[in-house]
């Protein structure tokens, strides 16, 4: 059960941060997972008065506000058209709408769930977050790095052209996923991510650059790329066991779902 | 802690502890339609609208509803009227229980989409679980319900 003794709907950041360095202190998010579990928790910090619930478009890029709901994100139709439809895909699996409007972006990626959509869509995005001290750092050093007590202000996607694609495998509609894939082909390199694995979500580095100069390729050279990458993603990436699935189970699928996910990005055909 | 709230058009004031969840709160404050299902925001039981948006009062603390505006089924007894009656039609009220979140749900769902289609209707409607009706009646009642509204209400209920 979750017991508050104080809440408080904070004036500004500064605040936040200041009452955030008690380690029996909590920043609220959508609360939907925070409620779950059995916690004590001293001051209850609402950012909900910091105009911190919407998307903002600049030439460069979107500053999403940590307390934008995931329902607004899905639902925002410059993300949708920019991301090819993908975050809203991440998205909408996720329980339900009444869900998606309660749970926040801030509180989706500052979680670094295993189970986490949304940081395994962000991943494949060139996307950052904005701590209050911590400054702007890439997700992948975000994702990375150990919980502190500093506060997620923004999410941040750069607008580069990307063609960018999202899969996720799951046991029953709405539930968990099993395991999620996300990839982004930009003109400057490609980002793949897999998640729920059931660890956190990672990046797949290429480092035997098998899909350099993927955008140049013809179809079946694409095809072959996504092929030999997935290839490589399955022996690379750390799958687990839980009682969703199997380790041995995620390991096909990071290769079933990377192979996809490249040919649907590439353009060669529906990825199946 | 004292919050203040529009509920279903009504301005209350009252004192709450600050892990008080709304949905509790609703239900000391009369609200019974308001019910407790899951308790791990999937079940949808517990939606209430909430600056007019679907949320699950499972998982939002009362004070989070401080200055804003709260409507749960009490307060769209005539809208529940009239729906309800090609929900009655189709069976899919069934024991009743899951009836409150999904009429609050779908009110929320006609309000955003114009005009949705069954596939549209389906994903608005994923975080509503019925555990006795299936899904085929309810939805056939949202469908029967938006031709009832393009085309008359008589015509559409004697399909």
């Amino acid at each position: 059960m979750l017991k508050i003794k104080e809440y408080v709907k904070v004036k500004d950041l500064e605040e936040a941060y200041q009452l955030n360095q008690k380690k029996s202190a909590c920043v609220l998010g959508g609360m939907v997972w925070l409620k779950m579990g059995n916690r004590n928790v001293s001051t209850a910090i609402d950012l909900s008065g910091l105009s911190l619930d919407t998307i903002e478009e600049t030439e460069e890029e979107f500053r999403i506000g940590a307390m934008t709901s995931l329902r607004t994100l899905e639902t925002d139709e410059r993300i949708h058209a920019w991301t090819n439809g993908a975050v809203k895909e991440s998205l909408k699996h996720i329980v339900g709408v009444q869900f998606r409007n309660c749970a926040t972006v801030g509180g989706s990626i500052f979680g670094r769930f295993g189970f986490s959509d949304v940081l395994t869509m962000f991943l494949a995005l060139d996307s950052y977050a904005e701590l209050y001290k911590g400054g702007i750092i890439p997700m992948e050093q975000f994702a990375a790095k150990k919980r502190d007590r500093d506060i997620l202000v923004r999410i941040i996607i750069k607008k580069k052209p990307v063609k960018a694609v999202y899969l996720s495998q799951r046991n029953s509609s709405t539930d968990f996923p099993v395991l999620t894939c996300a990839a982004g082909v930009e003109e400057q390199g490609i980002r793949v991510a897999i998640g729920a694995r059931p660890a956190k979500a990672v990046l797949v580095k290429d480092r035997e650059g098998i899909l350099n100069g993927f955008s140049q390729m013809d179809a079946a050279q694409k095809e072959a790329a996504a092929e030999a990458f997935a290839a490589f993603a399955a022996e690379t990436v750390a799958t687990g066991s839980n009682m969703r699935a199997s380790a041995q189970y995620r390991t096909l699928l990071v290769k079933a779902l990377v192979k996809r996910a490249l040919k649907q990005a590439g353009g060669v055909d529906s990825g199946n | 802690m004292e919050i203040k709230f529009w509920l279903n058009g009504k301005m209350i004031q009252a004192e709450t502890d600050p892990d008080t969840l709304l949905l509790d709160f609703l239900r000391e404050h009369g609200c019974y339609s308001v019910k407790r299902g899951c308790e791990t925001a999937n079940c949808g039981l517990c939606t209430v609208l909430l600056e007019d948006k679907p949320v699950l009062s499972c998982s939002l603390l009362a004070a989070r509803a401080d200055g804003k505006k709260v409507v749960t089924l009490e307060g769209m007894q005539a809208e529940a009227e009239e729906f309800g009656e090609f929900l009655a039609n189709e069976g899919a009220e069934q024991c009743g229980f899951c009836n409150p979140g999904f009429l609050m749900n779908v009110f929320a769902m006609l309000k955003e989409l114009k005009d949705p289609t069954e596939e549209q209707i389906n994903e608005y409607l994923a975080g509503n679980l019925c555990r006795c009706s299936g899904f085929m009646g309810q939805t056939r009642s949202i469908l029967k319900f938006l031709e009832s509204k393009k085309t008359g209400k008589e015509e559409a209920k004697g399909q």
